[in-house]
């Protein structure tokens, strides 16, 4: 008798189970039937979202793409050492078999006023222009890479006065000093994109937590009529939270869109630039785990201002 | 099964709706609510239904007082009273089948059981075969029994109907109040607000009359 009461009690518990599982099933898609009937409003939030998530998506492969450029020179902290103009190649070679000497120095090479001009010929895409000068007007260098790179700025700039004794040396640029400039300005930038991004983050909320609201207001009678059959509100709002999900998904996946549309429009200017320049950059894309990522971010976001709205609305819609 | 003792409810902005109201209903008994409008029969239904906290005394619903119940246990007490409307409160965007299978799916019954539990209560209604139908399809009569087919597909404890005839001709009206005895018959809790002397008094059961919030028969 007692066995029968628990397997009638256990089996219960699966039923709820069941129309539990059902019921959120039932929610998944009946929210979705519902965005598409009416097909319009649907629309025109899922654009505005996706235009805020795209800004914010874009913003962030800007910032990544620029990163990118400026990574391999982070490891950089190579010193310029420019000499007078009067200074032979065979003195210039001297100079940097002496520096050679110093202990904290790693690497040196000296690139001859001819070097100079080849190097930049080749690469400038300027040949022809310089070509046409008279005499050559690039110093000779003799490039420094010290032996405890960027660990001490002390060092290097101790080492930076050494080599300003030398009567040979016009003067000395330390790359690693617009290096340090670059990172700082990207820092920036990359906090600025992280600002926005939360703005629009915000801005995605809002709009969801909106509609989500209408919504309600557009459907208060169900509500009240449930209530009154004794619905729970967390059975009340299921379908409200589906929908907030499926106005995040969608248009994190458009907003994925419309940034990737743009980078693509993009894409060949920026190849032929390249080119221009003698480098071979490649445009970067969203990843496929940060395009997951993306999904994630925007649903979430999506559901949670729905959900505010939901917890405090609630709560004060009464049946008459 | 359904007890009132010494039940007040003011309104901060419309004065006092009920003072000092005390009865009981016994289990399987129907009742007939009657006074003027504004009298409080909605109030008192609405004390009933939780929808409205009564400021003074209590109302007692099979021995649990539901006067200070929690927010969190509304929904469930309301799964033993079956409520029916004046304007029948259907979901006319859902056919009849859904709109009757509610208070069951809200309360995780499995498809089979929602299933069978609707057509055994669209049946006693005599409405079996238009579960497929909307509201709007059917006639106000037929509304109101699929209003009442939600009220009873869970097995209340307790039917509250507030006015079920009053969009109804006498002949409509006298069938709706049959059901109700039906009801009562299986031992359900019967109570009835209704205008309707004539058929209140053709009909014979006990009459609670409320005039300016006082209980006056009983």
């Amino acid at each position: 008798m007692k066995r029968n009461h628990r397997k009638q009690a256990g089996s219960r518990l699966a039923e709820l189970f069941q129309a539990y599982l059902l019921n959120h099933a039932h929610g998944l898609f009946s929210s979705l039937g519902r965005l598409t009937r009416t097909p319009f409003t649907s629309a025109m939030t899922i654009l505005v979202l996706a235009i805020a998530i795209s800004l914010a998506s874009s913003f962030y492969i800007v910032v990544a793409n620029i990163q990118q450029l400026t990574g391999n020179l982070e490891s950089s902290n190579q010193m310029s050492l420019f000499l007078h103009d009067n200074i032979t190649d065979a003195a210039g070679q001297k100079l940097a078999e002496q520096i050679q000497q110093n202990g904290s120095v790693m690497e040196v090479k000296f690139i001859s006023k001819k070097q100079a001009l080849e190097e930049f010929k080749a690469n400038s895409g300027f040949s022809d222009a310089l070509n046409a000068l008279e005499r050559n007007p690039l110093p000779s260098v003799i490039q420094v890479v010290p032996k405890n790179a960027l660990e001490s700025n002390e060092d290097i700039e101790k080492l930076m006065s050494d080599f300003k004794q030398f009567p040979q040396v016009d003067f000395v640029q330390v790359d690693m000093q617009w290096v340090a400039r670059l990172q700082t300005i990207m820092l920036i930038a990359s906090r600025g994109v992280m600002l926005v991004s939360l703005l629009l983050g915000f801005a995605v909320t809002f709009i969801t937590g909106n509609t989500i609201r209408l919504e309600l207001q557009n459907r208060q009678d169900e509500v009240f009529i449930s209530k009154l059959v004794g619905a729970t509100h967390a059975f009340i709002q299921r379908p409200f939270l589906y929908t907030g999900f499926w106005l995040g998904f969608i248009s994190g996946f458009l907003g994925w869109l419309i940034m990737t549309i743009m980078l693509l429009i993009l894409e060949t200017p920026v190849e032929k630039l390249s080119t221009l320049y003698n480098s071979s950059f490649d445009l970067l894309f969203l990843s496929f785990s940060e395009f997951i990522l993306l999904l994630m971010i925007s649903s979430v976001l999506a559901v949670l201002g729905s959900w505010a709205v939901l917890h405090y609305q609630l709560r004060q819609l009464k049946p008459q | 099964m359904l007890r009132f003792e010494h039940v007040s409810k003011r309104y901060p902005d419309a004065g006092e709706a009920l003072t000092d109201v005390s009865f009981h209903l016994h289990r399987g008994e129907m009742a007939f609510l009657t006074g003027r409008s504004g009298a409080g029969k909605s109030t008192l239904l609405k004390l009933i239904a939780m929808m409205e906290q009564c400021t003074r005394g209590s109302v007692l619903l099979d021995g649990q007082d539901i006067t200070r119940i929690g927010e969190r246990k509304i929904p469930y007490m309301r799964r033993n009273l079956g409520l029916i409307f004046q304007d029948y409160k259907l979901l006319n965007d859902r056919t009849v089948f859904d709109n009757v299978a509610l208070p069951l799916v809200v309360s995780g019954y499995n498809h089979q059981e929602v299933a069978r539990r609707v057509r055994a209560s669209l049946d006693k209604v005599g409405l079996l075969g238009k579960e497929k139908k909307h509201p709007l399809a059917l006639s106000g009569g037929e509304q109101q029994r699929v209003g009442i087919a939600r009220a009873i597909v869970n097995k209340p404890k307790l039917i509250l109907a507030d006015e079920p005839t009053g969009n109804l001709d006498p002949d409509l009206s006298a069938e709706v109040m049959f059901m109700f005895e039906q009801f009562k018959q299986v031992g359900v809790t019967v109570l009835i607000a209704s205008h309707d002397i004539e058929l209140i008094n053709h009909l014979g059961h006990r009459v609670l009359t409320l005039d300016k919030g006082h209980l006056v028969v009983s």
